[in-house]
């Protein structure tokens, strides 16, 4: 693209009185830009007539916007995607935040505001000089087939409605027929309003629904054997029943449901001791079969006892509450009572967890005479015949409760994820050097994969989803629950998190969205979220490669794979564009055509540095800009002032923050460097999952560097932003400038 | 095939999701917003539970996609009148409310030091001011002041219009209509707190350190009337001894019949914001059941260890005032003990529950209503859906969910026809 520059500068909001605009327009002409113009108020219409006066007689392609940030008019400078514009904020981060120059301040050298707004322009400059037009990777015959593995009632939601939406899918199921848990049921939970009905499950009809849609595919008997490539592009082996199919497919739902809790964790309310204690499973298969009986003799049992929490809520067991077992023994007791309308029901529980619209179910079982006991079992004993008595605190009435004569106890069993059974991978890290460092070198936190042999996917990050706590393959976001960190790769129903089936039902139906936008996006060249829409994506030189294998080891996507010699397999379209193969790698061979290490590294150099004797220290703040740079900017809309002396590079995420940046900009003078970035740990709020974890581990290692250069290492910093952390940045800019003073000046300023 | 654009009404978590999922998956997208700007309630809490982070950073993000996805058209200040039409073609029509501000407006802030009026702050509960031309809490989006025409003093006035460099501010703007043409519609109007004036006998509305926990959330955050400060409202004084009354207002068939399932989590999330403030202070929370789904039971299970929590299970009868010094006596019933106990506070949080935007305002078309007041989806209308709070009541992460399904059933009404 042959550049033409433009930039053009707002006096308004505060800005021409902070500053002199000769002098800030004097040094934006510094750079070779064939225009420069100011206006008081470059967002109203004549302010934008203006510049497309330029655009159309000056030909100016690239431009410069020196004005406030994209918070408010985020519009109005969208000049067409062959023009390459970029925001040089010298309102919220600059005008805002710093006294304003005194009027002969530019004559005394005091002109502190205007030098950072020409500085916040230079390195502008030196972004659009380093950026290319974007090209997206659009990958030839990209499949819009959607893969649903496991037919229970989220895989079949998901398939259907994908389906009905216009989406060839693929259901996969292990068992020979589809319906999964749903099978097994007799009855199931209400569905909708006024959620007080049972319903069935009625496999049958959804059979022949998945067989009458013309864009569903259904296989039986069926598993994974692999998944290879990407989404888009994914190669699924399947073997059918025994021969092996091929499908190709654009993206993946995860739906194999959960698994109950094993019957061996039981015993402590006798279940394997007792003959009539039995799970909800097993009363279910006696409903479906029409009566329910005492396993020990077969006569019908008229008493019977629910047990709630069996294995949930139990640190020993599933510490977590498996949410559906509530409904599921109430919709047990309305069905118990329908069947034999003598039986009597008794319900000991924790906490009643009908959450919702289903405390109308409650309501109905309560009026139907089933008696609700607040307390733990303290014992449960065997009469001769197999007669149950069971004992337990009771919470409400104070003392004991106890029930003889229970002809049957049924275990409210909780679940567990089926991605969490089977051995955790252990992946190999990096090359032999950096796996002797890492004996005593800081890590990553690793992520957890279990080879649950579901999806068997060929990554060389491991084969399945990574899992979060108690292995669910859930989403860490609260306003993004359908995050994931395989991009395309989308998990849902009881696999992802314990949930009744009219919750799993919207789940799948919101997974299948999820895959469509994915497929929709990877045929069009544009990321996922969080940067949904990025054509950009990162390219490799392999020329220069080390096969170090940082890069795969360090994408929290697991976009890169490794071919026989090491070196990476980039995967455009499962990549998310933060950057941080480009911050790993040690050779900088990674680079996206508007996002690059070189680029960075110009900007670093494009500001002017002060001498040593002039006292104006320059510090240098990588900003992640999700959350540091909107806090940066609501310091500036609060109008609260900090030191001129930073200056501000936002980045797409800490984990593209490149070693030598801090190389480069010691070197070239400056006293301070300070990242800004995403809280790390358990509650992490990286949108990239590490980025800023992965930054400090990095920072870490530069320490040394620093020592050895004689350079107190006290100079480079990390701290953990967060948006609400505006009124507090301030003083962390402050009292980083006051500790860089104490230092003195960096002593390589002047070479 | 059917219109493939969708009209999205209510620009809070469920319907900002659902608008940005839809135009992801390639949709033509009306977002309609009644406020003059985006974030509904979600905006107004200070953080999330489990992870205790910003709301503001995920709506950060999701006005991002806003930004770049032309797709996207938000009208805020907008309400809908009426609906016409079927599935696959509905023509609605949208009053566009004056905000007296218009695109003009850079945000600089200097209207507001020029204005001599005033009004309560909604945003905070009227527990702060704003003034009559103000921008509604610093993260607002679309970053545009309004004016509040109830409180501005008008063309008498005009020191706004003067102070403005910009010609931003018009005086004399007036409604105007809009009509759009869509494939289908989701209904994401949300949810309101249960009115505390409703629950007399907690002395709601009367008793001044009587709170509901949405003013718990404006009190804790920065952009709060405290700078985020939890502070008794009758004295500013620090509250040392708080009481937290769950389903105030739920579960109860005087009020709201369902259970709101949220309100147990938001109050163990209120006890870690009064923990971090106060360290010492004693903390009561009356329950029935504590209702901390799925892995949510981790939170709770370190917010009682970790936090020193006093729990008595039973709902309270009565709460009295102390005339002297404003604080709280609150009758009831503790199932453990079985004994009537009268404790004193010096502030108590109600945990109101969530009552459906539409129990008062419905969708301007034929359809059901659950006893609850939350639309039930289908005949007589098909094409309109319901998402997020406006269905069932649920939290953040099942919100989103919701509205994220909503989009694949307002595309499949787009394809059917």
């Amino acid at each position: 693209m042959d550049k033409k520059y433009g930039v053009y500068i707002c006096t308004g909001c505060g800005i021409g009185e902070a500053m002199d605009v000769d002098t800030l327009t004097e040094a934006a002409e510094e750079n070779s830009v064939q225009s420069c113009q100011t206006s008081s108020f470059l967002c109203g219409k004549e302010g934008v007539e203006m510049i497309k006066k330029d655009i159309e007689e000056e030909g100016i392609n690239t431009l410069i916007i020196a004005a406030c940030s994209s918070r408010v008019n985020y519009d109005v400078f969208n000049f067409g995607s062959d023009k390459i514009v970029e925001r040089a904020n010298i309102r919220e981060q600059v005008a805002w935040v710093h006294e304003p120059d005194a009027e002969d301040a530019v004559d005394e050298e005091e002109d502190h505001t205007g030098r950072h707004a020409a500085d916040v322009i230079h390195m502008a400059y030196a972004k659009v000089k380093a950026s290319q037009p974007v090209e997206p990777y659009v990958v030839e015959d990209v499949s819009k087939a959607i893969l649903v593995v496991g037919a229970g009632m989220a895989g079949i939601t998901a398939a259907l409605e994908a389906g009905k939406a216009g989406y060839k899918t693929v259901l996969v199921e292990r068992e020979d027929e589809i319906g999964g848990w749903l099978n097994k049921l007799y009855k199931v939970t209400p569905l909708n309003a006024p959620y007080t009905e049972l319903e069935n499950p009625d496999v049958e009809a959804k059979a022949k629904e998945l067989e009458e849609n013309p864009n569903v595919t259904v296989y039986t008997s069926a598993k994974i054997k692999k998944i290879a490539g990407a989404p888009g592009m994914f190669d699924a082996t399947i073997d059918a029943g025994g021969s092996e199919v091929a499908e190709r497919v654009g993206s993946i739902i995860l739906a194999t449901g959960s698994k109950p809790i094993e019957a061996k964790n039981l015993t402590h309310l006798g279940y394997g001791n007792y003959k009539n204690v039995v799970t909800h499973a097993e009363l279910e298969e006696m409903a479906k079969n029409g009566k329910i009986v005492r396993p020990s003799d077969g006569q019908e049992a008229k008493k019977i006892a629910f047990i709630q929490c069996a294995g949930s809520r139990d640190a020993e067991r599933l510490a977590y509450c498996s949410h559906a077992c509530c409904i599921e023994s109430m919709k047990q007791a309305a069905y118990v009572s329908e069947l034999n309308a003598d039986a009597m029901t008794y319900v000991f529980y924790k906490d009643i967890r009908t959450s919702g619209t289903y405390e109308h179910f409650y309501k109905k079982i309560q009026e139907t005479g089933a008696v609700f006991i607040k307390g733990d079992i303290t014992s449960i004993n065997e009469d001769g015949d197999g007669t149950l008595t069971l004992e337990s605190e009771d919470v409400l009435l104070g003392g004991k409760a106890g029930i003889d004569g229970v002809d049957l106890i049924v275990l409210a069993t909780g679940m567990a994820p089926t991605t969490a059974f089977g051995q955790e991978v252990e992946l190999e890290v990096g090359d032999d050097e950096a796996a002797a460092a890492s004996e005593e070198e800081e890590q990553a936190t690793p992520d957890t994969i279990i080879a649950s042999d579901i999806l068997n996917l060929e990554y060389r990050q491991g084969p399945e989803l990574p899992t979060l706590k108690y292995g669910f393959p859930d989403s860490h976001f609260i306003c993004f629950p359908y995050e994931t960190r395989r991009t395309g790769i989308f998990a849902t129903g009881t696999v992802r998190a314990p949930m009744d089936m009219a919750k799993a039902v919207t789940d799948a139906t919101g997974a299948a969205l999820k895959a469509i936008q994915c497929v929709e996006a990877t045929a069009n060249g544009a990321a996922i979220h969080p940067r949904s829409g990025d054509l950009s994506y990162p390219e490799f030189n392999l020329n220069r490669c080390t096969q170090c294998k940082r890069c795969t080891e360090e994408c929290p996507f697991g976009a890169i794979n490794e071919d026989e010699k090491t070196n990476p397999v980039p995967n455009p379209t499962r990549c998310r564009r933060c950057g941080t193969c480009m911050g790993a790698c040690p050779e900088r061979i990674v680079s996206f055509k508007n996002y690059s290490v070189p680029m960075i590294g110009n900007m670093i150099k494009g500001i002017e540095m002060p001498e040593e004797d002039e006292e104006m220290p320059r510090i240098l703040i990588f900003a992640c800009e999700n959350d540091a740079v909107p806090a940066l900017d609501m310091a500036g809309i609060n109008r609260l002032k900090y030191n001129p002396w930073v200056r501000i590079i936002p980045v797409r995420c800490l984990g593209s923050l490149n070693l030598v940046w801090i190389a480069d900009a010691m070197s070239e003078g400056y006293d301070g460097v300070m990242l800004l970035g995403c809280k790390h740990g358990d509650d992490y709020q990286c949108h990239f999952m590490k980025g800023s974890e992965l930054a400090e581990i990095r920072l870490s290692k530069v320490s040394e560097t620093l020592d050895r250069l004689g350079l107190e290492s006290e100079r480079v910093k990390a701290v953990e932003v967060n948006i609400m952390d505006y009124m507090n940045l301030p003083k962390m800019l402050d009292d980083f400038a006051e500790e860089l003073d104490e230092l003195g000046p960096n002593p390589m300023k002047d070479f | 095939m059917g219109n493939k654009s969708v009209l999205v009404v209510g620009g809070g978590m469920s319907g900002i999701t659902a608008a940005v999922e839809a135009a992801e998956a390639g949709c033509e997208v009306f977002l309609v917003e009644k406020n003059s700007y985006l974030g509904g309630k979600v905006s107004q809490i200070n953080q999330y539970f489990p992870k205790m982070c910003p709301p503001n950073c995920g709506l950060e993000i999701n006005y991002q996609r806003i930004k770049k996805n032309p797709k996207i058209n938000v009208l805020t200040l907008a309400e809908v009148e009426s609906i016409s039409g079927e599935e696959g073609n509905f023509e609605a029509t949208i009053n566009l409310k004056p905000r007296y501000v218009n695109e003009n407006c850079t945000g600089c802030n200097k209207c507001v030091e020029a204005c001599p009026a005033e009004r309560d702050d909604e945003f905070n509960l009227g527990l702060s001011k704003t003034k009559a031309i103000y921008l509604a809490h610093p993260f607002a989006f679309p970053m545009k002041y309004a004016i509040d025409a109830d409180a501005c003093q008008g063309d008498s006035c005009g020191k706004c219009v003067e102070a403005c460099e910009y010609n931003a501010i018009d005086l004399k703007m007036e409604s105007k209509p809009m009509k759009v043409n869509v494939g289908s519609i989701i209904w994401a109007t949300g949810w309101k707190s249960y009115d505390i004036s409703k629950l007399s006998n907690y002395g709601g509305g009367r008793f001044v350190n009587v709170i509901s926990n949405i003013a718990m959330e404006r009190m804790a955050a920065l952009t709060g009337p405290n700078e985020g400060k939890i502070l008794r409202p009758s004295d500013k004084s620090e509250p040392k001894n708080i009481a937290f009354v769950q389903c105030a207002g739920s579960r109860d068939e005087n009020h709201l019949k369902t259970c709101s399932s949220v309100c147990c989590m938001a109050t163990l999330k209120h006890v870690n914001y009064v923990r971090e403030q106060y360290p010492d202070a004693n903390i009561t929370i009356y329950f029935m059941d504590i209702r901390a789904m799925g892995k949510h039971e981790d939170y709770y299970q370190k917010v009682i260890d970790e936090k020193d929590v006093n729990l008595i299970k039973g709902k309270p009868s009565e709460i009295k005032e102390v005339p002297e010094t404003n604080n709280l006596l609150v009758l009831a019933e503790n199932q453990f003990t079985q004994e009537i106990e009268t404790l004193e506070y010096d502030m108590v949080v109600l945990a109101t529950g969530m009552e459906p935007a539409t129990a008062e305002v419905k969708v301007p078309a034929e359809l059901n209503y659950d006893v609850d007041g939350f639309v039930i989806a289908g005949p007589p209308t098909p094409g309109i859906y319901a998402a997020g709070c406006t269905r069932k009541p649920g939290d953040v992460a099942t919100s989103v969910q919701d509205a994220t399904a909503a989009v694949l059933r307002a595309i499949q009404s787009t394809v059917r026809r």
